[in-house]
């Protein structure tokens, strides 16, 4: 928080000091203006090449691909936040899955498939939440065991089958659109979710809770901070936000393999690091994400239209990656090298 | 030293409780297949893990200093497919070439991670996990899609891990040749010690002259190095090039380490305890067919396991800890 407001109070005296031009380098070397420019730029670019592309039907529709992912990718950055990781949530999903699956054969309505979705999801991040504050281990081990037997289970059980019957309503959650307009479900429940975890992130204590425990557990905890039990919520949100996600994307595509969402954890990461969370926890800010999700997930359905392979998706998600914590470091020596020179003018003028 | 203190030290060390465990999984699994324990099973078992040895320990290095490389499994499936692909393309040259070709570009693979987390401040988790993603698929985009079959490999670069030496497999003694360097480089090398010191405490290790820069270098590097022979002895012995070679392997290392003693905070951990954490995982996935379990539940039983093994490392660590202050109070 000092930082941010002292460089608040050097920007606002750069401005009176100079230029536009010194304006325009505060603004632009900020990370969600980059991610809004390169929106602009790939907008831009992908419009031109392929006629397509700027299609109110299809920017909708597309949507589909990557609304789930954008789900998870919400209370994931409350765990990064606060100096945790969980890359179990796409096997949470195929727990959750395989439950719903599990439901629906035994004749429950596409109420109680749902209600089962979200309570496996729910359970299975109490599990993760309560091992990590617990034990005191480290979040990524916790995980990385939970990932092998959250979808062991679903593999365990479900062998080389597939649950592929589901009732007709609930094909809603995953396929329907809003009344009779072409906005998907998806897409409206994940802004109502995305306005939700901004305020809690942003306007509440809580949020304000997790940017400290993120800079300093320890500090946190002397400060009268409860660390073990914010943690425990956070992997606890994380996993019914992966129940919320297994049931559409269960109900978009309709069957449930143990191979389900394999390598989503992966993505979701990716995602909010891209939207300048930082992995080591304590900044950053949900707008980001927001901008990172839209700029991915129109980036995937761009290169699709003008028949670039998966195969180049993968390598540029991971270079884009890479650059996007590269990018900061590099800035914040711009920056640090343009104030040092700064001052030694300045200093140079007073004794002139 | 007094002689108790000695023996209660070498009891309470993860290797000797590890090798009982082993011990115990082994006669367990003996009553109920009493072929398990003959010498060409224990051979095969310890030849089918083999390729998980020698990258565990390349994976060990990068834990011990706090980090992780989750990119090992893709620098396999790239340095094997360019292998391959060198070895359809080039049947004349000699298989042992195309192995240290392999071997190099896992090294340059490696190198990279390090130079993007030393120079570049990334840490090693975010590297890694956007490496993965370009290794895999500079795997895809090199081999437009397309396996490596066997028809298409020379006899030589087949029998890579097959040949014979003294009776035993080159795939196991290349576990042994690299295990004991390894051994040798982590504990009686200044660079080795200097992994351990930067894994200890950061700020102590830089204090006294340690440098983080060069330790992440040679770390990731090393991973590199070994997840080169990885791929070229994985395509050879399978006799088969395709773009998913080793696919979630990372976590089977990650496995391995931890399942050793090793703490993924960093800091503690050997590699003899590492080998042994392979080994056991090699034994049971092996084990599983043979007591008539599914091979479905493999995925479940190796969570539970490295769940458990974390569970005792964490638990023992404090207990220690609980020691030392005891002993300090008196």
């Amino acid at each position: 928080m000092a930082e941010k407001k002292r460089e608040l109070v050097s920007g606002s005296r750069l401005v009176d000091e100079n230029s536009l031009k010194e304006r325009l380098i505060v603004i632009f070397t900020k990370w969600e203006v980059i991610l809004a420019v390169l929106i602009v730029f790939e907008f831009i670019l992908f419009s031109n090449l392929s006629p397509y592309f700027l299609d109110y039907f299809n920017l909708m529709n597309s949507t589909f691909t990557f609304m789930e992912k954008a789900i998870m990718a919400l209370p994931m950055i409350f765990i990064i936040m606060s100096g945790d990781i969980d890359i179990s949530i796409a096997s949470i999903i195929a727990l959750c899955s395989f439950s719903m699956g599990f439901a629906s054969s035994h004749e429950i309505g596409a109420a109680g498939i749902v209600i089962i979705g979200l309570l496996a999801g729910l359970s299975a991040g109490m599990v993760n939440g309560f091992l990590v504050t617990s034990f005191k281990m480290p979040a990524i081990a916790v995980t990385l065991a939970t990932q092998s037997i959250f979808r062991g289970i679903s593999q365990a059980i479900l062998e080389d089958q597939a649950y592929t019957k589901y009732p007709e309503k609930f094909a809603y959650f995953g396929q329907g659109y809003l009344g009779e307009t072409l906005i998907p479900f998806e897409l409206v429940l994940f802004l109502v979710l995305a306005a939700i975890m901004g305020f809690v992130l942003h306007k509440t204590q809580y949020g304000r809770k997790l940017y400290a425990i993120g800079n300093s557990k320890e500090a946190a905890r002397f400060s009268g901070v409860k660390v073990d039990r914010a943690r425990f919520i956070n992997f606890t949100l994380m996993g019914l936000f992966c129940g919320i996600s297994a049931v559409l994307l269960t109900s978009r595509i309709g069957s449930t393999r143990p191979n389900i969402a394999l390598g989503w954890d992966m993505e979701v990461i990716t995602l909010v690091v891209l939207g300048g969370v930082s992995i080591t926890g304590g900044k950053g800010n949900l707008f980001g994400v927001l901008m990172a999700i839209f700029l991915l997930g129109y980036l995937k359905f761009g290169m699709g239209l003008i028949n670039l392979s998966a195969k180049v998706m993968i390598i540029t998600t991971g270079l884009l990656l890479i650059i996007a914590v590269l990018l900061p470091g590099f800035l914040d020596t711009v920056k640090a090298r343009r104030k040092l020179r700064r001052q030694q003018k300045e200093s140079g003028m007073v004794e002139v | 030293m007094s002689i108790p203190t000695s023996i209660k030290t070498i009891t309470q060390r993860r290797e000797t409780s590890l090798i009982l465990l082993i011990g115990v999984l082994l006669f367990g699994v003996t009553m109920r297949a009493p072929n398990f324990v003959s010498v060409t099973n224990i051979e095969r078992i310890v030849n089918d893990t083999s390729i998980l040895i020698m990258v565990s320990i390349g994976q060990f290095f990068v834990i011990l200093t706090g980090g992780i490389d989750l990119s090992v499994a893709s620098m396999i499936g790239l340095s094997g497919m360019s292998a391959a692909m060198i070895n359809q393309y080039n049947p004349g040259m000699p298989a042992g070439f195309v192995l240290i070709i392999g071997m190099l570009i896992g090294m340059v693979l490696g190198m990279i991670n390090g130079a993007a987390v030393a120079y570049g401040k990334v840490p090693p988790i975010i590297t890694t996990l956007g490496t993965m993603s370009i290794y895999r698929g500079m795997t895809f985009v090199i081999s437009r899609g397309q396996w490596v079959t066997a028809h298409e490999m020379t006899e030589s670069y087949m029998n890579l891990p097959h040949g014979n030496f003294l009776g035993i497999s080159n795939l196991i003694w290349w576990g042994i040749v690299v295990s004991v360097i390894m051994f040798y480089f982590s504990k009686y090398t200044k660079r080795g010690r200097e992994i351990y010191a930067i894994g200890g405490n950061k700020v102590a290790a830089k204090f006294v002259g340690v440098e983080e820069k060069k330790i992440h270098m040679t770390i990731f590097t090393l991973s590199g190095i070994l997840s080169g022979i990885a791929g070229v002895m994985w395509t050879s012995r399978f006799a088969a090039a395709v773009n998913e070679t080793a696919a979630g392997f990372e976590l089977q290392t990650v496995a391995a380490c931890v399942i050793g003693g090793v703490s993924i905070a960093g800091g503690s951990g050997a590699v003899v305890g590492v080998v042994l954490g392979a080994l056991f995982l090699g034994i049971i996935n092996n084990a599983l067919p043979v007591i008539n379990l599914s091979p479905f539940y493999q995925m479940f039983i190796q969570g539970a396991i490295v769940l458990v093994a974390m569970l005792i490392n964490t638990l023992s660590e404090k207990r220690r800890e609980q020691e030392l202050l005891k002993g300090r109070q008196q």
